[in-house]
């Protein structure tokens, strides 16, 4: 099945963000993680498990009528490291963005580990992850120096 | 330098110059010389879960030095039992004081304490994770004994698990190319991601439950305290502490020159039997906490240990 066919699942947008080459099924956590939920006003499609001549299967996100930022983007490090993001205006694909894995991943999940000082709620510092290795990917907590379990770290999303 | 919060935070180098420094200043420690560098400086002690010996010999080693103290107190009267932050706690003592002492039940609460000051803050303990001071205090009783660190055989033995000093020292002794015996009930094994990370730094580890068959050809044997409450059982508990027991009698044939170190408190680890051998060095040790802090204060203070202490020079 052809990338164009793939796309065509949803109508072309007009204006906001693509998120394409997501790891099959991680959509919904991408979506939790840039904070889209049923509160967001604007329309948003998503597509799972549609073939992919490089993954295999993957899911792909639009959102209109936002143009998500690269830091927020950046979120995505842990769940959809490869995707490709495209900002979308005028049904033109405007500016290509890739996610930045960066030397630290900051205030976007929670140390995994219990006795750390950051698992109270009212410490008011960033949380902040450091990246030791990148493939495959190991993380340690800036502050405990515990290192963390990827799929634990996925529940502990802010 | 802005603290110490981990081994990490001093180059081999610059532990051996602060070894240097705590030297020099034995006869402050000790009382005998009068010497205040650290005149009108203040330290802040937070100690959030208890302690005697560190805290205290922060306290002796800021004194002797002519500086002051100020302590959190008791952490069930004071603002923390109202339900403070560390960071608001910590903005509050960083106006106090020039650097802060800090021991906590939380691990990675030492770093955050930095992140959050302005003054160094000292790692006097974060639950089970990094006890540098202690750390430094045993390399400097390790080479007091044997005049260097490098290439030693070290035993550590009985709690390896949740003991934090052995954490930090088996981390230090490594980067000096120590050979690292850790003689441990295996319950009380040394953490896999610690011999992991000691493998990753080149150690030469090797694991056994066998005490007494390891102290033979070593030249430190450093002791920890097996708690009772790591067992589900007492039964369980007295067999397996037993094997981790000292006596002087234990200690034929080994080296002339090996000592034996614990960073207190015993319980009945160390016989007293062996308190009068030549190899007993915990209460040097337990002194020594002095100098090596007052060593610390000065040089996180940017305080320069002359070379000649107390003298005209």
């Amino acid at each position: 099945m052809s990338q164009e066919h793939n796309m065509r699942r949803v109508t072309a947008i007009r204006n906001g963000t693509v998120i394409d080459h997501i790891p099959a099924g991680q959509a919904m956590r991408v979506l939790s993680m840039l904070g889209i939920d049923k509160s967001t006003s604007v329309p948003v499609s998503l597509v799972m498990n549609v073939p992919s001549k490089k993954m295999g299967t993957k899911d792909i996100i639009k959102v209109e009528d936002r143009e998500l930022t690269q830091s927020e983007l950046n979120r995505l490090a842990l769940v959809a490291p490869d995707a490709h993001v495209a900002i979308i205006r005028a049904y033109s694909v405007a500016e290509k963005l890739t996610i930045e894995l960066g030397d630290e991943i900051v205030n976007v999940v929670r140390c995994t580990f219990s006795n750390c000082i950051t698992t109270n709620p009212r410490e008011p510092l960033a949380h902040r992850l450091k990246i030791v290795a990148r493939a495959p990917l190991e993380l340690r907590c800036h502050y405990c120096g515990r290192p963390q379990d990827l799929d634990e770290l996925a529940q502990n999303v802010l | 330098m802005p603290g110490l919060i981990t081994m990490d935070d001093l180059s081999n180098d610059e532990i051996l110059s602060i070894l240097d420094d705590a030297e020099r200043l034995l006869p402050v420690a000790k009382g005998e010389v009068y010497f205040p560098l650290l005149q009108g400086k203040i330290l802040g002690n937070l100690f959030f879960e208890p302690s005697t010996r560190t805290r205290m010999s922060f306290e002796t080693a800021m004194k002797r030095l002519g500086g002051d103290v100020v302590n959190l107190g008791d952490v069930k009267t004071s603002s923390v039992v109202k339900g403070e932050t560390l960071y608001d706690t910590i903005q509050m003592v960083d106006g106090y004081t020039d650097i802060i002492a800090m021991r906590h039940p939380r691990q990675g609460a030492a770093q955050y304490a930095q992140d959050a000051a302005r003054v160094p803050i000292l790692n006097g303990g974060d639950g089970a994770g990094h006890h540098p001071t202690q750390t430094m205090l045993d390399l400097f009783t390790i080479r007091q004994a044997h005049g260097r660190l490098d290439g030693l055989k070290v035993v550590l033995a009985g709690d390896l698990r949740y003991g934090r000093t052995v954490h930090s020292l088996s981390h230090a002794l490594t980067r000096f190319g120590c050979e690292l015996i850790f003689a441990s009930p295996s319950l009380l094994r040394m953490p896999r991601e610690i011999v992991a990370d000691l493998a990753e730094h080149g150690a030469n580890v090797t694991e056994t439950e066998d005490l007494l068959g390891s102290i033979g050809d070593a030249d430190v044997v450093y002791m920890t305290r097996i708690q009772k409450e790591r067992f589900a059982d007492e039964d369980e508990y007295a067999k397996v502490a037993g094997a981790y027991k000292l006596h002087a009698s234990n200690l034929e044939g080994s080296k002339e020159d090996m000592i034996i170190m614990h960073p207190l408190p015993r319980v009945d680890e160390i016989h007293p039997s062996v308190d009068a051998t030549r190899h007993a060095r915990y209460f040097e040790q337990a002194f020594n906490g002095v100098v090596a802090r007052m060593a610390l204060l000065c040089r996180l203070l940017n305080i320069d240990v002359p070379a000649i202490v107390g003298g005209e020079a």
